[in-house]
């Protein structure tokens, strides 16, 4: 019997292409963020609000990833902004290489920003780098406090956390205090924002962490 | 999460680090799986079993060392755990600290005949 030492990360392709692509994004100066969450916590309408606030001041381009369908990205398409709709097809998330093919209809040297949506999951993004800046996850206060304990990867791996509805806040089961120590109990160096991207509130501060990260 | 394109991604890194003669005689492959890794070991098992009969490796067995989630804190100077996950030492209840081991995903070694 003979033994081949190996030791080698399950997910070093993923790794790899994800360093190749985030040397591209550096090469053209480009800000870069993955937002993942679970379906139906905001992601898109945080977006939509986003490159309302943004549309005049930096050129963007957004990816969407879904299981199925273009919605996300005809959503996206009303602001005039290069979109790409990848769909997985049954798929739970994002990886490097999907990315890299959906470049292939961007230009970058055009933008600035780059914003990926992920598809709707708060599992199985988490293991996946992409080559962004910031993994941003969002968590609704209709989803619950709990849920950063229940899944804790998405918060370790995330760099900013971005409470969405809290215009809901007064009718829902929700203590946001408690749903920021448990995140931050998992992850001591999260940034949070709170946001409602009905009433627009908060998205001012997130659209200013925004300018203050892109690149000169 | 999604422990079947992980079985995937393990029979390639196989392929690429045994000689293809020798893809007959693959007998183990050994892993290290940490516990907050996002990854069930026994899910892997059934998909690696389930993936093996397409490839060459079909004797192939999987041996999964669980890895355990481990804290270095930066108050106590000690390595520490949580066993909920939560980056709190256990000691001292402080949140300044670094990950040490637990979320990781290795293949570390396969065996031939």
């Amino acid at each position: 019997m003979s033994i081949i030492t190996i030791e080698r990360k399950v997910l070093e392709k993923n790794d790899e292409l994800a360093a190749q692509l985030r040397n591209e994004f550096k090469k053209n100066k480009l800000f870069v963020i993955n937002i993942v969450s679970s379906p139906g916590s905001g992601k898109t309408s945080i977006l939509e609000k986003t490159i309302e606030k943004l549309k005049g001041k930096i050129n963007l381009a957004v990816i969407e990833g879904d299981v199925q369908t273009d919605l996300d990205a005809k959503r996206v398409e009303k602001y005039n902004v290069p979109v790409v709709q990848i769909v997985t097809n049954g798929g739970c998330h994002l990886d490097a290489k999907l990315v890299k093919d959906a470049l292939d209809s961007i230009n970058l040297s055009d933008i600035s920003f780059l914003v990926i949506e992920n598809v709707g999951n708060l599992v199985c993004p988490a293991g996946y780098d992409l080559g962004e800046d910031y993994k941003i996850v969002v968590l609704s206060t209709t989803e619950g406090d709990d849920k950063p304990l229940k899944y804790p990867k998405m918060f370790i791996n995330s760099s900013i956390l971005i409470i969405n509805k809290v215009d809901l806040l007064p009718y829902v089961n929700c203590n946001i205090k408690e749903l920021r120590d448990n995140a931050l109990m998992i992850n001591p160096d999260l940034k949070v924002f709170e946001t409602s991207a009905t009433t627009g509130a908060g998205i001012d501060d997130w659209c200013e962490w925004i300018l203050a990260n892109i690149k000169k | 999460m999604h422990e079947l394109s992980v079985a995937q991604s393990i029979v390639e890194i196989i392929k690429e680090n045994v000689p293809e003669q020798d893809y007959g005689k693959v007998n183990a492959v050994l892993l290290e799986v940490g516990e907050f890794s996002g990854i069930i070991a026994d899910s892997l098992q059934f998909c690696f079993d389930a993936v093996k009969l397409e490839t060459p490796f079909k004797k192939a067995r999987m041996e999964i060392k669980k890895v355990p989630f481990v804290l270095y804190c930066n108050l106590c100077k000690v390595e520490t755990t949580n066993s909920n996950g939560i980056r709190m030492c256990d000691k001292c209840g402080g949140f300044d600290n670094s990950i040490v081991s637990g979320t990781e995903m290795r293949v570390t070694e396969v065996e031939l005949d």
